[in-house]
């Protein structure tokens, strides 16, 4: 028994709302939100930095003069600076570890959950959760904004929650095959595990209930959601959202799955180009910009998320009228453009992957000796890698060059350099460095 | 009859052969030969020491990246012809060398020996002795060097 084709249903109304009427409806809560925003003193003094009057929003065009939150000031106003509404009307905290140093806390008003749990139940019915179904949450249970987030989205549904929350595996697949869920939540990579550790158990795709896959939290790619899909049976679905601007939900698959719905009632999206803040030509790639339109507790005006996506506005079958984000390609914090190239440290990353098995650590050098750009891959050998002949290493050396020229399309120069010589920086390694000056 | 190598990886700039030398020194281990190969970018340095397991040990503490292999030590008569004669064995016996190199220990004069890498150093070794090729033991090839 395969997966089923997902019956086409819309769970809010809002989804479909015509678009003159979804305008007229965010501009409306444009100017609430500017106002909510403007409560706290970290947005009036960026008001009072960019020349910005709050009364003075007449378009949505205007979104434009606001300006903008990063990641930092989060930070910076560490723990609730940003918050909006008093401290006894915040119904829960979420917050995300931060990889380096401090991590950010983001608020939520009981309102705010209320519409958090819609926002999650919209995208979980357009790819076919029904009341009568059963869900396998194994996204943490924490300050983490998947578990909770898409627990009260399956609840809203009427749906029932298996709340398994992350970690040890074999329970995980005990849990699938004795109480046949029908719907899996976890991250794409996880899902994979959740696979293999199936099929080592003797498990057949057949063998479990499941029929359909939300997965998020991560970027993946379309071939990761053809190997999930083999490998669980199940239709996969894509979810995006981050904790600063609401946790999953700010968009959603539909069953055409050709990208994900934000849902523009309560965010207004913007896609611009990084260097220039500019917004990028229609269907081009750009960093996603988020303002919640309806978010009370940390209202978040222009929040530049990093994610490199493209916006598509053409009309989409299913009906629903939220314009539609692709998937994340990148991030806009690590993209480095060689001879006019595009490339990520993680397409890098991906190439040692492929060669290796796992990703030694690696440095990626940029120079421009003459009029182009030169590119070095600095790699650290193994010891598991490390032959004593020559023919090897060079080989070695060839292979890696090889799949960097497949993974990124363009040449860098690989060279293979003794362990522990690439600096190590306190948390997240430095993957580049730029020499050329700029032009 | 097979004789442990140990293999570094050095990248090619200054100081990064040296080092390695260094930190046996240090050790009071004693380098019976070596061999270098070298591309513009990396090379990889070849040792034979009589204490190898030691000498690995105290170069992976100094960071290096050490791998060990099998080598075949080869007596070759020190006279014209006398390599030619020795590979004349290995093409007859159908084996194909990977590197080698050579060195006179104290025994100058009579015999030059072969350090020689090969796919599979006990089938070489078999064959080699069937053909009439003095191989060197470790200890005899330590011996003479009076280590």
């Amino acid at each position: 028994m395969g997966p089923r084709a997902v019956e086409p249903r819309v769970f809010d109304p809002a989804e479909t709302l015509p678009r003159g009427e979804l305008r007229a409806l965010q501009l409306a809560r444009l100017r609430e939100a500017v106002a909510r925003a403007g409560r706290t003193r970290f947005a009036r003094e960026a008001f009072a930095r960019a020349g910005f009057d709050p009364t003075s929003v007449r378009s949505l065009d205007d979104v434009r003069r606001l300006p903008f939150t990063v990641k930092d000031d989060f930070r910076r106003h560490y723990p609730l600076g940003l918050l909006a509404i008093q401290r006894e009307e915040v119904a829960r905290i979420h917050g995300s570890s931060g990889t380096t140093g401090r991590p950010t806390f983001v608020a939520y008003s009981r309102r705010d959950l209320e519409t958090w749990a819609g926002l999650c139940a919209r995208f979980l019915v357009a790819g076919g959760l029904r009341p009568e179904h059963t869900v396998h949450v194994a996204f943490g249970y924490g300050l983490f904004t998947g578990g909770f987030g898409l627990h009260y989205g399956i609840e809203r549904v009427g749906a029932a929650v298996v709340p398994a929350a992350g970690g040890n595996t074999p329970r995980q697949v005990a849990l699938l095959r004795d109480l046949d869920p029908e719907v899996l939540v976890c991250t794409p990579s996880y899902a994979l595990h959740v696979a293999e550790v199936a099929r080592a158990e003797g498990l057949q795709p057949n063998d479990l209930a499941l029929e359909y896959g939300h997965f998020g939290g991560e970027p993946w790619t379309e071939e990761m959601r053809q190997e999930i899909e083999r490998a669980l049976g199940i239709l996969a679905f894509n979810n995006y959202g981050l904790s600063e601007v609401m946790g999953p939900g700010v968009s959603g698959e539909c069953h055409v799955r050709r990208g994900m719905h934000v849902s523009e009632d309560h965010f207004l999206v913007e896609c611009l180009d990084p260097d220039t803040l500019e917004s990028v030509e229609e269907g081009e790639v750009g960093e996603l910009v988020f303002t919640t339109l309806t978010k009370e507790a940390m209202p978040v005006l222009r929040y530049r998320t990093r994610d490199l996506a493209s916006l598509d506005r053409s009309p989409c079958p299913c009906g629903r009228t939220g314009v539609r984000m692709g998937r994340v390609v990148g991030r806009s914090d690590d993209m480095i453009i060689v001879r006019g190239v595009n490339v990520f440290p993680s397409q890098v990353e991906e190439a040692l992957l492929r060669v290796e098995g796992t990703a030694p650590h690696y440095l990626i050098e940029l120079s421009r000796p003459g009029t182009l750009d030169e590119a070095v891959v600095k790699v650290e050998i193994r010891p598991g890698d490390f032959s004593d002949e020559m023919r090897q290493m060079v080989e070695l050396r060839d292979r890696i060059d090889r799949e960097i020229h497949a993974v990124t399309g363009i040449r860098m120069t690989v060279e293979l350099v003794a362990p522990n010589t690439i600096g190590r920086s306190e948390g997240k390694a430095r993957r580049v460095i730029d020499h050329r000056r700029p032009s | 009859m097979k004789v442990r190598q140990l293999s570094l990886f050095l990248e090619n700039r200054p100081g990064q052969l040296r080092v390695p030398c260094k930190v046996l020194g240090d050790a009071g281990i004693d380098i019976l030969t070596m061999s270098l190969a070298d591309t513009q970018q990396f090379g990889i340095l070849r040792l034979v020491v009589k204490d190898w397991e030691r000498a690995k040990k105290v170069l992976e503490q100094a960071g290096s990246v050490v791998n060990i292999t099998e080598v075949l030590a080869v007596d070759v008569p020190d006279r014209p012809g006398g390599l030619a004669t020795v590979l004349e064995a290995f093409e007859k016996a159908g084996i194909s060398v990977e590197y080698m190199y050579a060195f006179t220990a104290r025994e100058r004069g009579k015999y030059a020996t072969l350090m020689v890498r090969l796919e599979d150093p006990d089938a070489a070794a078999k064959a080699l002795g069937a053909a009439g090729v003095k191989l060197v033991s470790s200890e005899e090839l330590f011996a003479r060097a009076g280590a």
